[in-house]
């Protein structure tokens, strides 16, 4: 197609579930801004009381890690055992900990 | 089912690529947009998806033709919300397969000029009031038949655009139900209403699961790469056996003279729909088909000044903040 399309930006959205929840990212819409990506994202993913807070982000403004790192990227933690409780046996008179 | 007959496109690539591909699919893990796919899986899946949500958007239109005229002020609300639950319905879906590569107004475009399809049972109209019972209970009905194991699709927008979509199906199925309730328990005027849209939409809702497993040609590759996940007669089968019962509950008579409990299959046996109808409806000709289209058109066409003026706000007031800045 030659014609020159003028397409609303796409935006992620976020929401709150519940107070003291972290934002979950819900799923994407477009919209001219950030105001109407609200309004929208409150028609789109909130019609039944599925949140108390909207972030809004542009698609491209999100720098994503690619798959191909997941091994450089991730490898060095995985040698890190002993980051986990469960690395270290104390014996059971010491009690809770 | 939302779609009927995805085409689905064959893959030429490096076989140790595939081999690898479909083994992360059969240990069940979820392909994610980033990740390397078939050219074929994207192709297939941006056709299937984009079918889907170009469905929920075109069905708004037989249930919105009763928003205005609902019998009380209750109903007109309760339908103003299923249908708005449609539209969406297919804003979840467009996003997901817009993270396949292609953009929504491509999708827009490709559906108002027709290169893409939608569901065949939304060229049906809606001629009573009865046909809204009759749309959320068998038109809803199938399409969970179909939503509910498409949850476990492979590909992970989807399939959490699905869970999202099932989550909010069983409302628009049961105030189908509940609007057939009044009708077959009211008046002999109301019931035959009622009568009368199951009528009219029992084979339509039965053309929903696609053709005939014999004709059906393109499920086996995505059965494989489990983007369909049961074939067509399965899910048609299971659809009669539940929605049988249901109609007796209602007092109605499903169309079907051949309708017979069949104990050994556990099921009943059934007549198929006339397929040739159905072929007929997908290539253009049913009903409603024009109508529909010149709908859609007009509401894309109508929006135009909506579109490029929220645009021109969100650019000057973006170019006015830079220059404050
Ligand atoms: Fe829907
Ligand atoms: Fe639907
Ligand atoms: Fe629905």
């Amino acid at each position: 197609m030659t014609q020159q399309r003028n397409e609303w930006p796409l935006w992620e959205i976020f929401i709150r579930g519940q107070h003291g929840m972290s934002h979950r990212h819900v799923g994407s819409l477009h919209a001219a801004d950030s105001e109407t990506a609200i309004l929208n994202a409150r028609d789109v993913y909130t019609r039944r009381n599925e949140g108390v807070s909207i972030w809004v982000v542009q698609a491209q403004q999100i720098t994503a890690s690619s798959p191909s790192d997941k091994g450089p990227l991730y490898e060095p933690s995985e040698a890190k055992v002993y980051r986990h409780p469960s690395f270290f046996d104390i014996p059971k008179e010491v009690g809770a900990m | 089912m939302y779609a009927q007959m995805v085409k689905s496109e064959a893959t030429q690539e490096d076989p140790e690529k595939l081999a690898a591909f479909q083994a992360r699919i059969d240990a069940g893990e979820k392909i994610e947009p980033k990740d390397w796919m078939p050219v074929g899986y994207r192709k297939t899946l941006i056709r299937q998806i984009g079918q889907h949500a170009h469905s929920e958007i075109v069905g708004q239109l037989p249930e919105g033709n009763w928003i205005t005229r609902a019998p009380t002020l209750e109903r007109k609300a309760i339908l103003l919300a299923k249908v708005q639950d449609e539209a969406g319905h297919g804003l979840y879906l467009y996003c997901a397969a817009e993270t396949l590569g292609v953009t929504r107004d491509e999708l827009t475009e490709m559906l108002l000029d027709g290169r893409m399809k939608y569901s065949s049972i939304f060229n049906y109209p809606t001629l009573t009031w009865a046909d809204m019972g009759a749309v959320g209970w068998l038109v809803d009905g199938a399409a969970i038949m179909n939503q509910v194991p498409l949850q476990r699709t492979s590909y992970g927008p989807y399939s959490r655009a699905m869970i999202r979509i099932c989550k909010e199906e069983s409302f628009h199925q049961r105030q189908g139900f509940d609007i057939m309730m009044k009708m077959a328990s009211g008046t002999e005027a109301q019931m035959r209403m009622a009568q009368n849209a199951l009528d009219r939409f029992w084979y339509p809702a039965l053309m929903m699961f696609g053709p005939s497993d014999k004709d059906s040609v393109h499920s086996e590759q995505s059965m494989r790469w489990k983007i369909k996940m049961n074939t067509n007669d399965e899910l048609r089968q299971k659809f009669v056996d539940q929605t049988v019962p249901q109609a007796e509950y209602l007092g109605l008579t499903v169309p079907d003279d051949k309708l017979v409990w069949n104990e050994e299959k556990n099921g009943y046996d059934f007549s198929e729909p006339d397929w040739n109808e159905f072929f007929d409806v997908i290539q253009g000709n049913g009903p409603c088909n024009t109508d529909r289209l010149a709908a859609r058109n007009k509401a894309w066409d109508d929006g135009a000044w909506v579109r490029e003026g929220l645009m021109a706000h969100a650019t000057k007031k973006s170019a006015m903040k830079v220059a404050a800045e």
